[in-house]
């Protein structure tokens, strides 16, 4: 989840209000923010995803200054027409089909300024952008540029600028494998032929979102008073909500918001349109959920420390608010004015029965018969490496990982003994006897998963008949008859493994491992083992 | 004293006599045929009825080394020259005849200069008085390597080897010094009694089938034994230690009524993510962070595909994508239990409560507090009158069992819950609030389409490997699955 460094000073001039770094600390943990610390004059604070608004000093401020009821209610912002132009090409189709544009002017950037603002860039690219494939943001010095301005798409390979930070002109394509930005974002646009492209109206390139402003048009510095911004991508109410965030936090800067009249041929529109949303409530579901009993005055007090205006049941919700999508939003928001800590705890009086599951007491019984056996139980993991069945001296196919971290755990077992061959290896150099067993979920190629019981004995005179001691206790012990096959398994010693059936139905492989595999596994003890099909097994009882 | 008496072991009994003119283990294996570690275990025996008092102690023993040994048969390099000078006091026919190296006839020459045994004059060297003397004399050197041959302890040398100690401490590889453990002892006040006892009381130490059939025993009398004496380990069998908390676990849940849910490990995208109101292309369905599993299999209960589209599509504003629902994953929280427990429940089972303990998996990089595949602990209430209060309740009532009587919720965010809350209890002996999970009541979004209608659940997962390594005292959480037999045996139980 994202965090945000902010400057305690620049945090306190936004909230209007400074409070004792205890209770700071305190409020910042109940808002809905994780505080990750405070040092100096910087607060880091981790934001959830859900509040892409608080990725700023000035929309964390704003929410904080509500929430502890210094400026509470709906924040208005004046928009003003510009009445500058954006056209967008029907080019752009599967391109990148939509821009949402505005103005803000009346800033004074220093650098703590321009730090903040690369900070919102950044944070909503990552997370509300999805690494700019959602949304793709630009900001530009607005005194460079001369509207209308159109966006379209082209052939890469016809277009020519000096990418931000670059020293020379290079042409679109070029960017994608020169520049650093080309090369982290570049697949957002792999396969077409044609990219996107912002131009004004004296056909200065201005950007090739998602990858890169101009160096020209496309830099922010000392000398900026007013900018153009826009975001593009795929889905306009998302991008909508995306550039009322961003204005905001600049008006709180002290920036006056102009629109812009989008041209889209068929369809034109204005934005930003930060007109609040209005959603109804109902105050017995608030109670309901939350367990309270607010009066309608309170509901409206709380809804304000939250940044809402309140009033016959509606609620007005700020237009830089992306996750409000149902009433149950809004009451998460109160329950948060409320305080979490405020709510007293109470177990309702309900009857309800418990209920083990039968197959996990089954095991459990298992369990403690092989205990009662001084059996070790030991505990390994599902991932196993691919190469395990090549050490135990047999070809199976385990069911793999499309993405695995490493060889070692590439893939998911399809038995129980090649793991616990692999504690007997880990445990070289501890004492013998090792007699072990574990439970454990195997998966076939078919994707189905079985439960197993593997019990592994190591020690210098184990051997066949040790193992089938164990197995006729245990069968004896579940009341169960049990048959024993000669097979033949390459990870056994010919001649001394055995196929077990119940009923007539194989349930487990019995035997000694070849020396082979015990010298794969670097032992030089003798292991007889068995592997028993736990799932096949519970049939016989669960039936009744 | 007679107690005491009929304490001793044969091996006791044996040595004890012994005791009074000895001091040390050393002289003890020399005077009797047993060895190092039986006797040892004897005199610690003594030591334990507090007869006598052992001390151990580690000796430095000045030995001769390879040079000392060569010496000792061939002269030391100091004698020989003297004895060529004697016959030929010529420098150089005199290192040739020696027959020493440059080294030895260097150093030899120095001795007999500082012994004042002999005068250069250019290249003739003549015996001084002291030097004819010395013929027909040990040099304290010599007599010091006879008195090291079997060893010494080096506190023991008297004045006048410290001399030759220090001299040939300085050259090569003639003396060594070696640390040896040695045992005093010292017979106590009761020790010194005792040895004047008659100790031969003809005790019996086993008490053997063959008595109990001809009734023997009932002339002999049994020798005492110490019954406090340390005895070697034993280890039974038993349950991993991490199964044994999850047994705990689920017991606590048993007893607050709730039923047991289980499922498989590889699940659809479906059940893991869309049903519970994750959009498709949230972070958490990359690669980077979930487990992806190859291969194909039908969405089981896809009857509520449909409505989940519906309901991702309203909300989220994009086309959701069967595709993206079909791709299987290692489960990434026990959350797709409760989902599809929901999606089998009919209205008269209701009100109902569910758990599951089990494992999920994380695509993370293993270190010592990170590991793929994790246990949590997994909480539905589905109960129509529920309310975010009995949540806190619920949770509250768990940890006080789990033996945390302070816990506290904040808020948190989770795609599939609204409120959401994470769940914090308070450490009592580190003194701090742990985070040890997330809970809430699952959106109308995940209910709706699951249930047929909005009913409240409360929910919760939370994570067990920070209690357990708590309870345990491991720092690293790879320990938890290293499966080190001698840590299983020895590692305490879950009370």
């Amino acid at each position: 989840m994202p965090t945000i460094k902010v400057s305690k000073k620049e945090f306190e001039k936004y909230v209007g209000k400074k409070l004792p770094i205890e209770k700071l600390k305190d409020r910042i943990s109940y808002l809905g923010t994780d505080l990750e610390g405070i040092e100096k004059d910087e607060i880091n604070v981790e934001i959830f995803p859900n509040r892409p608004d608080m990725l700023s000093v000035q929309g964390f401020a704003r929410a904080f200054s509500s929430f502890i009821g210094h400026k509470k209610g709906l924040r208005r912002y004046d928009v003003k027409k510009s009445g500058e132009k954006v056209t967008i090409d029907s080019s752009l189709k599967n391109i990148r089909p939509y821009t949402v544009c505005a103005i803000v002017k009346n800033l004074k950037f220093d650098n703590e300024r321009i730090k903040e603002l690369v900070q919102i860039q950044e944070k909503l690219h990552i997370t509300y952008g999805r690494n700019r494939k959602k949304v793709a943001i630009g900001i530009y010095p607005y005194e460079k540029i001369k509207p209308p301005i159109k966006f379209f798409a082209e052939d890469p390979k016809k277009i020519k600028f000096r990418p931000l930070e670059y020293n020379k002109e290079i042409t679109g394509l070029q960017i994608l494998s020169m520049h650093s930005a080309g090369r982290e974002y570049g697949y957002l646009l792999e396969g077409m032929k044609k990219f996107p492209f912002f131009k004004d109206s004296e056909n200065k390139i201005l950007s090739m979102p998602p990858i890169i402003n101009s160096h020209e048009t496309g830099k922010i510095n000392h000398k900026t008073n007013d900018v153009f911004i826009e975001c593009s991508g795929f889905d306009f109410d998302v991008l909508k909500k995306c550039l009322n965030i961003i204005v905001c936090a600049l008006a709180d800067m002290g920036g006056k918001i102009y629109s812009m009249e989008l041209d889209y041929g068929s369809k034109k529109t204005t934005t930003p349109d930060l007109t609040p949303k209005k959603m109804k409530i109902k105050r017995d579901y608030v109670n309901k959920i939350l367990g309270l009993n607010l009066k309608e005055n309170d509901i409206k007090k709380y809804l304000e420390r939250m940044g809402y205006d309140y009033s016959n049941n509606t609620v007005k919700i700020p237009a830089y608010r992306a996750d409000i999508i149902s009433e149950i939003d809004l009451i998460e928001d109160i329950a948060i004015a409320y305080g979490y800590e405020n709510f007293k705890e109470e177990i309702p009086e309900v009857a309800t029965i418990a209920k083990e599951d039968r197959f996990e007491i089954f095991k459990n019984k298992i369990s403690e018969i092989l205990i009662g056996l001084r059996l070790l139980e030991v505990n390994t993991y599902h991932l196993v490496s691919s190469n395990i069945n090549k050490r135990m001296n047999v070809d199976m196919k385990n069911v793999m990982l499309e993405n695995s971290i490493s060889d070692e755990y590439d893939s998911l077992r399809s038995w129980m003994i090649p793991s616990l061959m692999d504690v007997l290896e880990k445990n070289r150099s501890n004492e013998y006897p090792q007699n072990i067993f574990e439970i454990g979920t195997i998966f076939k190629k078919d994707l189905e998963e079985n439960d197993r019981l593997a019990i592994l004995l190591c020690d210098k005179d184990t051997n066949f008949t040790k193992i089938k001691q164990i197995l006729d206790y245990l069968l004896n012990k579940l009341n169960l008859k049990y048959e024993i096959k000669d097979v033949e398994h390459d990870s056994f010693i010919k001649g001394r493994v055995g196929r077990v059936s119940v009923k007539g139905k194989d349930v487990a492989y019995i035997g000694e491992i070849h020396p082979k595999v015990l010298s794969n596994f670097g032992l030089e003890m003798p292991v007889s083992c068995l592997e028993l099909n736990l799932s096949e097994l519970f049939t016989f009882f669960s039936k009744n | 004293m007679d107690k005491l008496i009929e304490s001793l072991s044969p091996l006791e009994r044996k040595i004890l006599p012994l005791l009074k003119n000895n001091s040390n283990l050393k002289d003890l294996i020399k005077k009797t045929s047993m060895n190092n570690v039986e006797l040892l275990r004897a005199l610690k025996f003594l030591e334990n009825k507090n007869i006598i008092e052992l001390n151990k102690k580690e000796k430095e023993i000045v030995k001769l080394d390879k040079n000392g040994l060569r010496y000792i048969k061939d002269k030391l390099p100091e004698r020989r020259l003297l004895e060529t000078l004697k016959k030929e006091p010529d420098f150089n026919k005199a290192r040739k005849e020696s027959g020493l190296d440059d080294d030895e006839f260097k150093i030899s020459l120095g001795i007999l200069k500082s012994k004042m045994a002999i005068e250069m004059d250019k290249n003739n060297i003549t015996l001084t008085k002291e030097g004819e003397k010395l013929l027909n004399k040990d040099m304290l050197e010599e007599l010091f390597l006879k008195k090291i041959k079997m060893g010494i302890p080096v506190d023991e040398l008297k004045k006048e080897d410290k001399f030759s100690f220090q001299q040939l401490k300085k050259r090569k590889n003639i003396i060594k010094i070696e640390k040896e453990k040695d045992f005093n002892f010292e017979l106590t006040k009761k020790g010194k009694k005792l040895v004047g006892k008659k100790l031969d009381l003809n005790l019996t130490e086993i008490l053997t089938p063959n008595m109990l059939k001809t009734g023997n025993w009932k002339n002999n009398k049994f020798r005492r034994y110490d019954i406090e004496t340390k005895v070697p380990k034993i280890y039974g069998g038993r349950r991993h230690f991490v199964n044994e908390a999850k047994s705990h676990i689920k017991k606590i849940w048993l007893d607050m009524g709730f039923k047991e849910m289980k499922g498989n490990l590889i699940q659809s995208s479906f059940w893991n993510f869309d049903a519970l109101f994750v959009p498709q292309d949230h972070p958490a369905r990359e690669l980077q962070d979930t487990f992806f599993v190859k291969g194909n299999k039908k969405i089981d209960m896809d009857k509520f595909v449909p409505k989940v589209k519906k309901v991702h599509e309203n909300s989220w504003k994009y086309k959701w994508d069967i595709k993206e629902a079909e791709k299987l994953v290692l489960r990434t929280h026990t959350t797709v239990l409760s989902a599809k427990t929901l999606a089998k429940l009919k209205k008269e089972d209701l009100p109902a409560k569910f758990f599951a303990v089990g494992k999920n998996f994380r695509n993370e990089a293993v270190d010592w507090s990170h590991l793929f595949e994790l246990i949590q602990v997994e909480g539905i209430v589905v109960d129509e009158k529920a309310n975010f209060r009995n949540l806190v309740g619920y949770l509250k009532e768990f940890f006080g069992k789990m033996g945390f009587s302070k816990v506290r919720v904040r808020p948190a965010f989770f795609p599939y819950t609204e409120p959401s809350a994470e769940v914090d209890v308070y450490h009592p002996i580190k003194k701090k609030w742990i985070e040890l999970g997330g809970s809430g009541i699952f959106r109308p979004e995940v209910t709706r389409p699951l249930l047929g209608k909005e009913v409240v659940v409360l929910a919760w997962g939370l994570g067990l490997e920070r209690s357990i390594l708590d309870y345990y005292d491991i720092k690293d959480i790879r320990d938890l699955y290293k499966n080190d037999l001698k840590q299983l045996k020895e590692i305490k139980s879950w009370i």
